[in-house]
């Protein structure tokens, strides 16, 4: 074994290149390259993941049950904003729920950014950030998607700014929520609270049927409402399917401010308990 | 005053810390100071607060009283320049799977601003020095423990940090990856790197260290060089002495030792047709030779071997606490 130690850094010769090139910004890109760089080597798998359930979604309830006779044929326009915000949000809950839970549970692989030079705080908003553009990435997968499996989807002159302005928010509220469950559920339960919390929310997010529509089952509309998935489907509606009834888009974009304030302040705070003893 | 090659580069004053919930502090007022350079050991048996104090040191533990800092740099009030002064190899492997062996070396360097040219030639230079250049792409996970270990310390000195911690860096090693790891401390050493390792075997904190922390409890119970810890532990230094009496009757003969100045007790050591005896010392062993050997000459028989035994930091440990490390 060859141990030649001539080549290697000297703790003085590198000092000054540290001092003037780091920083929590510098940090931060490079933490987040990180992920960006082994998402993009994985992207194939990473579509699949992400793309195949609003897929299979997609196809029943939109293609199938319509064709068979089951479901009106208008439907589908209901139903493709609902899936696309049901996408960016759980896409974006999966992306920091599953990887927290590992790093911090079982491979520690995050120790290494947690000991890299930017206040740990960070660490958590990067997770958030970098969830945040999976979630955008795979909503957007779904829109040549929907026309593949749908023939068209719906849209309309004027419809992009609420349409991003929504799209974005749902990204993050799924990320959000994601960093709670990541750092705040016990390993040994995890199969348990995904099971739990996963599904329901899941169906109580006002994705395969519009909000409105529920006047008839008030307990149920009520149920649906402290879902913030809700408020990204109605959005998504609102921008996409005007003439459907749905929330005010000002309530919706209103609540999803609110819920990503208070619960990334919330996900900091349980990071930073898990990260730092 | 940061870094100014004088002073200590780690220094720790009273450090408390208190987990949630605890009903007793892990670590308990301890203080010490860490040379340039040193290689400074902390020995102590498991749950004595070792991993603990280099927790705080590297930011990951927050104190819940006192002072710590490395490089002037208070680690409690600015863990994020600390950080970049501070490089840690963990006990358990934590590298990032998702990456080759050279990728996390790479974006370690990344992580810690050293610009992309320096990081593929510090990379390349490490991952050689290692042994590690024919695996450099491969993945972590079908690396044993000790190449993960090497890797581990490779990655730690991408951002050429002031401090090395090394926690418990042999444990559940095989002998040979143990001593690979003693040779690169020596290494590391040589090159002027400051080390902090903490260990609960006395060999690798007698064979590495310049100087030791004996940790029980959370508390410092002594610190200094192993051979001054060993030194001044009474009755400690041993010589062993086997006689042939060649017939010549024994009587006596250990009684005579036993009164020998320097010579605590006097016990006999079972052994098939010769007379061996141990005898404990209150002072130096190879003054007492000679001694002992004009006894022996005295009884008409003869000395046919002489062992030294010094005390060991084991011993050490024994006479700080009463009871053998754990």
């Amino acid at each position: 074994m060859s141990t030649t130690t001539s080549p290697s850094p000297s703790p003085s010769a590198a000092t000054g290149a540290r001092r003037a090139g780091a920083g929590p910004a510098r940090a931060f890109l490079a933490v987040l390259w990180r992920d960006l760089y082994v998402t993009g080597r994985e992207l194939p798998v990473f579509l699949a993941q992400v793309v195949l359930q609003p897929l299979f979604l997609l196809f029943v309830f939109g293609k199938v049950l319509t064709d068979l006779g089951f479901a009106q044929p208008g439907y589908t326009r209901v139903l493709f904003p609902g899936i696309l915000a049901l996408t960016a949000f759980v896409t974006g809950l999966q992306s920091t729920a599953f990887p927290l839970v590992i790093d911090f549970s079982f491979t520690k692989e995050i120790e290494d950014r947690l000991l890299a030079p930017l206040p740990v705080g960070m660490v958590a908003v990067e997770k958030v950030v970098f969830a945040s553009l999976r979630a955008l990435l795979a909503s957007l997968v779904m829109l040549p998607v929907g026309v593949w499996i749908l023939g068209s989807i719906p849209w309309h002159a004027g419809a992009a700014p609420l349409f991003v302005t929504v799209l974005l928010l749902g990204c993050l509220v799924g990320s959000c929520l994601g960093m709670i469950m990541g750092t705040a559920v016990p390993p040994n339960r995890i199969n348990v609270m995904f099971a739990l919390i996963l599904t329901p929310l899941l169906f109580t997010g006002a994705s395969q049927y519009p909000w409105k529509s529920l006047d008839h089952l008030p307990w149920f509309q009520v149920v649906t409402a402290l879902n913030p998935l809700t408020y990204v489907s109605e959005g998504m509606r609102a921008a996409m399917v005007p003439e459907v009834p749905h929330i005010q888009p000002w309530v919706s974009v209103l609540v999803l401010v609110v819920t990503i304030t208070v619960t990334l302040a919330i996900g900091i705070r349980l990071f930073l308990r898990r990260a730092v003893d | 005053m940061e870094g100014n090659g004088q002073g200590p580069v780690v220094e720790v004053r009273d450090l408390v810390k208190r987990y949630r919930k605890a009903k007793t502090n892990a670590v308990d007022g301890v203080s010490f100071e860490v040379r340039r350079g040193e290689v400074f050991g902390l020995l102590g048996p498991n749950g004595a607060g070792k991993t603990t104090t280099v927790g705080i040191l590297t930011t990951r533990v927050r104190r819940t009283g006192g002072m710590a800092s490395v490089s002037g740099v208070d680690v409690g009030a600015d863990p994020v320049r600390a950080r970049s002064l501070v490089a840690v190899v963990p006990q358990r492997n934590n590298l990032d799977r998702s990456l080759s062996i050279r990728q996390n070396l790479l974006f370690h360097a990344a992580y810690h601003g050293v610009p992309a040219a320096e990081r593929a030639r510090r990379a390349s230079a490490l991952l050689e020095e290692f042994g590690l250049a024919d695996r450099a792409d491969d993945k972590p996970d079908m690396f044993s423990g000790g190449q993960a270990q090497r890797v581990m310390v490779a990655r730690a000195l991408m951002h050429a940090p002031e401090v090395l911690f090394l926690d418990e860096p042999t444990t559940g090693l095989d002998p040979a990856a143990r001593l690979f790891v003693w040779d690169r401390v020596r290494d590391l050493e040589a090159r002027g790197v400051t080390i902090v390792l903490t260990t609960h075997d006395m060999d690798e904190a007698a064979e590495l260290a310049d100087r030791v922390g004996i940790m029980d409890h959370g508390r410092l119970l002594a610190l200094d060089t192993p051979a001054a810890l060993t030194r001044g532990l009474p009755g400690r230094t041993t010589l062993e002495v086997a006689v042939a009496l060649d017939g010549a009757p024994s009587d006596g003969l250990l009684d005579e030792l036993g009164r020998l100045a320097g010579v605590e007790r006097v016990e006999p050591v079972a052994s098939p047709g010769a007379l061996r005896a141990r005898l404990y010392l209150t002072g130096d062993a190879p003054q007492l030779v000679a001694p002992v050997a004009a006894v022996v000459a005295g009884h008409r028989a003869q000395l046919t071997d002489v062992t030294i035994g010094t005390p060991s930091l084991e011993d050490v440990f024994i006479a700080l606490t009463g009871r053998a490390l754990r």
